[in-house]
This record gives C-alpha cells, structure tokens and sequence, in this order.
C-alpha cells in the first residue's frame, strides 16, 4: 500500500468471474488513492472468493461487501449494488463521487485525469438515463412492459414460460401501479453519482416503497438508479463514463487486444468488458506510461462507426457473396450477384468485331460466349480468369450459378459483359433474368446470320435454326415474364438494323452513365445482303423462322444500306 | 416451426444414422491400443483437439505448435500404423493421449470410428477441433485471440460450431521441387491459392454444404467434377457425446451442426483450413496412397487422380494469390468474422 491518502473518487466492483483481472483492476485504482468496494456473486465458490480476498488483503482501502446472488435480469444485481455503495460512503467519507464499475472494466486513461474531470463537476451525476420512448433499444420486445407487468420467470432460463406469462398478462389486461407517479427511466447499469445523490436515493423515506416495486420490474439495474435519480438530482448528465457496445443480439462487445488503438481513440476513462486473456490491454492501460496520451472529451462515438459497420456486415452481409457462412436463398436478395453485368445476345451475330468496340467504348471487360458449349469464352482467350476460374466448360456446368457468381464476385470493380445465345448453356436463364443486377439486350432471330454465312448444307442449317428457335422462344419467355428484375430490353433482328444506332447508345450509357458522350464511332454491321432470300428458303423448306421480324424475300433494298457503319444518331 | 410428415420421417431416420454411427465406434474401440495417455492434465474448460494421422513426421511439428499457440490443451491422435517416428514424436509431447492401431482406415470410415469413440469418451462438453495433420486452421482475428476467445464468443451467440472450408495451398512451379523440412513454416513454401472459383450447393436430407473447387478440381477433375475433392469442414464443435461425424468432418450429425452458413443474406462466422497436402512429398506419397487404396471408398475411380499426383503437378496459375493475412483471405470472402469485432 502506498502512503497516498484517500481521495474524492470511490469505485464498486461488481464481479462474477475472472477475478485475477479484477484484482489487477482494483489494485491499480486502490493504489492510486481511490477506495474500492468489491462485490463478488454469491453464486462463486469459497475458494475463489477466498483467494481474491487474499489476492487485496494487503489494500486497507479495498472492501468486500455483502454478497448476494446476480442472475441476470433479476433484482440481485441492484440489491448488490446498494450494499456495496452503502459500504463505500459509509467508510470512506471522503469520496465524493462513486464509480459503478464490472469485475471485467478497465481504466482507459490515468485515474488522476478522472479525479481531476470529476472535480470540476463536483455536483454532477453521471447516469444514463432515458425515458422509454425514447429508447433505442428492446430486449425480449419489452419496454414499458418491464414497469408494468411481473416478471417471476427467467428470461435466459425459462423462456417459455416467461413468455407465456407476459402474453396472459397482456391478455388480461394486468397492470401494476407506478408508485408516486415516478417516471421510468432507462439506461446503461454503469454510472458515477455523487455522494448527494445515491445517499438521496439509498436513505429516501420511500426507499423500502420503491425497492419492492423494482424487486419485481425486469432487469432492475438497468432501471432503479436511472429512475431514482431523476426524484433527487437536478444535475444529471444522462451519459455513461463507461464505454460500452452492444451487439446486435443486445450482448454486450468484449475488447481484445486488437482493440487496443481503437480504445485509445475513444478518450473514454473506462471500457468493458475486457477479454481476460487481453494481456496486452491489461499492461497497457493498467501501466503508467498510459499518463502520456493526450485529454480530450470521452467520445465513444469516434468508434461507432466500425461497430456499426462490423453488425452490418452480420446482419447485411456482402451482398451477390456465395461463400461457406453466407449462403442466401434463392430469392432472398435483390441482387443475386455482387456487380451491375451485361448479357448481349445476337449482337457479335449482327456486327464484326463486336467485342472490341464495346470494350472500347464502355472501357469494361468483354468476353466472348461465357457459357459456349465446348468452353468458356474468357476476354482475350485467358485459360484462367481473375480468380483463378478456369475455361472449362465441364466445371463450369457442373455448377453454374457458382461459376456466375463467383465471376461476378471475383471482378468486383470492372464491369463484366458477355455474349450469349440460344446455341449455349440455357441453365441460368432464370437466375438471371431475376437478377436485378443484369442488363440483357437481346436481338432475337439473330443467331440466324451465322447460320446464313455458314458452309453448311441447307437440311443441317434448316435443323439447326429449327432448335435454336425453339430456345430462343422459351428464353424470350422468361425475360419477358413478369417476375424479370433483370434491365431487358428486346428487338427483332429486322426492327434493330433499321436503326442500330439508338439502342447501342441506350445500353453504353446504361454502362458507363458517367461518360455520356455520343457514339461516334459505331461497329461494323455484318454483310446481309441475301439475308431475306435465306429466311424465305428457310420457309420454302417447311421451317417457320419469326424471330426476325419483316425481312422481304427479295432484296430491293440498295446493298449500300446493309453494308458498312450505319447511321449516326444526332 | 411446423414439421411435414416428410419431415419428420427424414428427422427420425438421421437420429437412427447417428445412432448407428456411435454403435460403429463403440464396436471399434478394440482397434485401438493406448501408447501414451495424459488425459489426466485435461481441464473442465480445455479446448481438445483430435486427429487420425499417418506417417505425418515432416508435418507434426509445426501442426502441433500452430494449434498449440492458438490455445489447443490437449491433443488425442491415432496413429494408424506409422513407420517412420510419427508415434514416438507424437509419443515424446506433454500434451499429446496417444493411440496406436493397425486395423484398415478405409474400414474405419477413414478414422472417423477411433475418433468417434475418443470424442465419445473425451470430448463431451469441451471444444473439439478435429483436424488432419496437414490442416492449419485460422480464423478471423487469430492473429491476435485465441481459440478460447473465439470459442468464448461462439457459446455467448449460442453457436455451438464453426465451419472451416479447406483451402488448398500450392507453390509455385511443380509441388515437388520445394523442398521442406520438418518444423519450418510450412506456408513459406506452399504460398499460394485459388481466391475464388468454388462452387457451392446444399446437400439433402443433412442440409451441409457441398464446397468443389480449387487447385484439384481445375486440375484433375475436368472430366468428372462431381468426384473433385469436397472441401467444407466444420471441424470445431462444442461436443457432446451423442454427437457423430457422418463423412470425414464435411457433415455430422443432428443435422442442425451443419447449418454453419446463413441463408438470410447475412454473414455467419467461419474459418479456414490452409492445406498443406501439396508438399515436395506428396509426388512419392501419391504413389504409395494409390496402391494402399485406403484413401477412397471407391479408390480406383481416383488412378487418374494419382497418377497426375505423380507426375509431379503445378497448380500455379497467374491468377494464384498469395497468402498474405486473414484480412486477405476475409475480403476475398473465403471466410467472415460474421459480426464478431
């Protein structure tokens, strides 16, 4: 013990385990001149207790108070907080102010700089402590209730019959009285009062009134001083000293020492809870080279952001990830995939070099057919894409909607488009047709000018448009249903060459909105020159083509217009 | 929650499954004869960890410190007849209960019985990580807390397991012109991996996932990709006796331990396994595999993938990533903290 008198600031420590933490804890603070009353769940074995008595038996200023039983959510928790603060004021009349502290808190910054904020505030009460409508937060989707209705039942232990209880009593109409009309109030359990105050509210005449109806409310400590000293205080700071965060099941965030800048940055004078292995926490701040950092305000606020961020992550997810823990149900999410895509159909059937212009003028990544039969079309040829996807088109069909995805996820950044058509893997036409996240341009029919260039004789052609077709149909269908989230827009192979220019520039803006520049420079349009006389051949040999639109037989129209760039659009 | 008929018929015949499973086990324990047990030092709270291995000399180790230092107490193997020092090593640590046994891996369920009957009679109510000698579990964070903060966390969230997918780790140029020795880090060496490409689906009636990807499947399973190697584990579990793996750690049972992935959009915690197979030594080792035909229930349908083992492969491509963090490995979305900050 060293020979530093007393002072104005006591703490008490409600502890339940890890108690060679605590001892740390309350010997830095008792050894800094500060009394400590320790309380230790009566639901702890002897021996324990008995050594973390002994562990302090050398501090005068540390005390063990009366122990009672802390169940969560129950009454023992506020009993044991009276016991020991009535302890600490009444044997150490020289604190002022008193700190209600966990076994698992730990000093941020130096104990003087806390005394020293204290004293210029001598009078006031630092408590949480809110009104109920205006609580942010619910735990068992009870507010008022908790003031309203008894509670006989464990929450954590015996759900079902809690549960049941409440509902009958809301059934019943069952409400109990608010003694004098007192206004609940809520907020976190840990807060620093002040001698006035808690002597106010632990000798009140009305103190054995009050302390039966909270024996009753749920989760008392979070709700009997933050109630009380509203009657007795006229200067409550209603904030914790305490930092503390909760996770988005209402479980209070445990520090590691990882956390450690994090816990700097937040100013505060004490965070919980601590990790008990945190070695590193526990010398850092319980050391005093922690005097060297600077004193600002406590802002537990410069760290809501990553809190946020990280519930968010759990609660959101990334969004289009297929992964080992994130597995969404079909439907679940808007966007089935990570990024914005786009699917062309017909269009490197209709121009020359299709591939190129559009990387060139949406500056995006443009594959040939993902999904060709005898292997995937990766831009440029590649054999192995961004993440080390292969071309194979056995794997690939093995799982497709992971092959898209994990496409789709794996370029995060670069916008993908690629060529599709009746001739490939029709599997994921659903998917992504419900994929809010595709763009799909169709030109339908056009799978037919292949078709008229090839070398091939005239019955396989005929077969091959006959199946092609009937894919074609039942893919149109799809997009066309009603249910379709992806951005689709359709022409017929004869409607879209009249005028190329104008869908083009709709689908690049839709691409890259940003550059908004006119097309200037337009793909080259295949020759169709004779393209009518093969479609009427088609239907001379008992094949319907419709896909196209109105293509005549014979070809009046000068070749002049079918060849080479079309129009600009002004 | 309502049940269909359907339902409750699948329910009921997995309990029969599980059941049957733990009967193996029980009938198996003859198998096994006690080398060295240290089971005495094991604490209320131990996180235990248990594992079946095979002449694994070069790999020990640095398995044992890697697990150690991530706040493994104990370790119950089997040694499955090794022949080159594995059981005195292994026989030689302060932490480690051995058992030795010559019966058939293949009729063992590939060592799930032994260790069935070890977690049976060890594991009830401790973590347990069951891993192979070349899987090196790490997780968000491990670089800073220890499995038993992790596990802290996952009881404080009512999650009793935590998935791990393995991720295959290669070098560059062909696996067996890197030499290792045994104790070195062996992620100096096996530096790279897949960041993506795996394909994921839901596997009936036990809900598990079914992971296919990575180096081997792109590699030697073109043909077939259906028999690529699966790669989702749940390897960490807070055990209770009535609990059994049904395929290697990929599924057990009751069914529930296999929902380690969220199907609401959100991210649930997981891991990874970083595995070391491809080793300078696996090119001999393949061959030796090949021929003892206890690796696979049908194993001659995998003579391609031996012999492409032998032939001394290289999974390098210039879309490998290397290992770097578990930050890395986390943003790629390998795996999650899953709101664990």
């Amino acid at each position: 013990m060293t020979d530093i008198p007393n002072g104005t600031l006591g703490f008490v420590m409600l502890c339940h385990t890890a108690f060679h933490r605590a001892a740390e804890t309350a010997r830095h603070w008792a050894e800094r001149g500060c009394p400590v009353v320790i309380h230790v769940d009566r639901r702890v074995g002897q021996w324990s207790y008995d050594k973390f008595r002994n562990d302090l038996a050398d501090l005068p200023n540390v005390l063990f108070s009366e122990r009672f039983a802390c169940e969560w959510g129950t009454w023992g928790i506020v009993a044991a907080t009276q016991a020991a603060t009535e302890l600490i004021l009444d044997r150490f009349p020289t604190v002022r102010h008193v700190y209600l502290a966990s076994g698992s808190c730990l000093p941020l910054r130096p104990v003087r700089q806390l005394i020293a904020y204290l004293d210029e505030r001598p009078r006031t009460d630092f408590i949480e402590s809110v009104t109920t409508e205006e609580v942010g937060w619910t735990i068992g989707g009870l507010n008022m209730e908790r003031f309203t209705l008894r509670f006989p039942f464990s929450w954590r232990t015996q759900r079902w019959l809690f549960d049941r209880y409440v509902r009958l009593q809301r059934a019943v109409g069952f409400q109990r009285t608010i003694p004098n009309g007192i206004v609940p109030h809520l907020g976190s359990q840990w807060w620093c009062l002040t001698r006035q105050t808690l002597t106010a509210i632990l000798q009140g005449p009305d103190r054995a009134l009050y302390d039966r109806y909270f024996r009753r409310v749920w989760i008392p400590d979070e709700s009997y001083f933050q109630t009380l000293v509203r009657q007795v205080s006229s200067n409550v700071e209603s904030r914790s000293l305490t930092l503390s965060k909760f996770d988005f099941q209402g479980k209070p965030h445990i520090f590691y020492d990882d956390h450690l800048q994090l816990l700097r940055r937040s100013d505060c004078f004490v965070a919980r809870k601590i990790w008990p292995n945190a070695t590193k926490l526990y010398a850092t701040f319980l050391s005093d080279d922690a005097e060297r950092q600077a004193a600002g305000e406590p802002n537990p606020g410069k760290i809501d952001r990553l809190f946020s961020k990280a519930v968010e992550r759990r609660v959101k997810g990334r969004p289009g990830l297929y992964m080992q823990s994130r597995f969404p149900n079909e439907d679940w999410e808007n966007g089935r995939t990570a990024a914005p895509y786009s699917v062309f159909q017909g269009f490197s059937d209709v121009f020359e070099n299709f591939e190129g212009w559009l990387s060139k003028v949406t500056g995006s990544r443009v594959h040939g057919h993902l999904f060709a039969p005898d292997r995937v079309e990766f831009a440029g040829g590649e054999a192995v894409f961004n993440g080390s996807i292969p071309d194979n088109s056995a794997l690939r069909d093995y799982n497709p909607r992971s092959f898209l995805a994990n496409l789709i996820w794996a370029t995060r950044g670069e916008r993908q488009c690629f060529q599709f058509g009746p001739a490939d893997l029709q599997e994921l036409n659903w998917f992504m047709a419900l994929d809010s996240n595709a763009q799909i341009s169709v030109i339908s029919g056009a799978w037919a000018v292949p078709l008229f260039k090839s070398n091939r004789n005239f019955a396989d052609i005929r077969r091959e448009a006959a199946r092609l077709q009937k894919i074609e149909i039942e893919h149109l269908a799809i997009l066309r249903h009603s249910t379709a989230k992806a951005r689709i827009r359709i022409w017929n192979l004869a409607e879209f060459i009249e005028n190329p220019m104008e869908p083009l520039q709709t689908i690049v803006d839709e691409i890259s909105p940003r550059s908004l520049r006119r097309l200037t420079e337009a793909p080259r349009m295949s020759d169709l020159a004779g393209f009518g006389q093969f479609l009427q051949n088609l239907r001379n040999q008992g094949m319907q083509p419709v896909l196209m639109g109105d293509f005549p037989s014979s070809d009046d129209r000068p070749n002049e217009s079918r060849r080479g760039r079309p129009y600009l659009v002004k | 929650m309502t049940h269909s008929p359907a339902d409750l018929l699948t329910a009921y015949r997995l309990r029969w499954k599980r059941r049957r499973l733990l009967g193996r086990a029980w009938r198996r324990r003859h198998d096994l004869r006690p080398v060295s047990d240290r089971r005495a030092a094991i604490g209320p709270h131990d996180i235990l960890a248990f594992s079946c291995i095979r002449n694994e000399i070069l790999r020990l180790p640095w398995f044992l410190d890697h697990h150690r230092s991530l706040g493994v107490s104990h370790f119950l193997v089997v040694d499955n007849g090794s022949d080159d020092g594995s059981a005195a090593y292994l026989a030689a640590q302060p932490d480690v209960s051995l058992w030795s046994t010559l019966a058939s891996y293949k009729a063992s369920r590939f060592g799930m019985d032994w260790l069935t009957w070890l977690m049976m009679r060890n594991g009830h109510g401790h973590w347990c990580l069951t891993v192979d000698a070349d899987e090196l579990l790490v997780y968000p964070y491990c670089d800073s807390r220890d499995l038993r903060a992790l596990t802290h966390w996952l009881d404080s969230t009512g999650r009793p397991m935590f998935g791990a997918m393995m991720l295959d780790l290669y070098p560059k140029g062909p696996v067996g012109d890197h030499p290792y020795h045994a104790g070195d880090n062996p992620l100096d060496v096996l530096e790279w991996f897949d960041p993506s490409g795996y394909g994921i689906r839901i596997q009936q009636p036990m809900r598990n996932l079914w992971i296919q990807g990575g180096p081997r499947a792109r590699s030697f399973f073109t043909a077939d990709p259906r028999r690529a190697p699966t790669l989702n584990k749940v390897p960490l579990v807070r055990w209770h006796w009535r609990y059994a793996y049904v395929n290697s750690t990929h599924s057990l049972l009751p069914p529930r331990l296999n929902a380690i992935y969220d199907t609401g959009g959100a991210e649930a915690p997981s891991g990874l396994l970083l595995h070391t197979k491809f080793l300078n030594t696996i090119v001999t080792r393949a061959a030796e595999e090949q021929q003892r035909g206890e690796h696979f229930s049908n194993s001659a349908q995998y003579d391609g993938y031996y012999d492409a083992l032998t032939r001394n492969p290289d999974f390098w491509t210039p879309q490998s990533r290397r290992l770097t963090t578990w930050r890395a490995l986390e943003s790629l979305g390998l795996m999650s903290r899953g709101g664990w900050i």
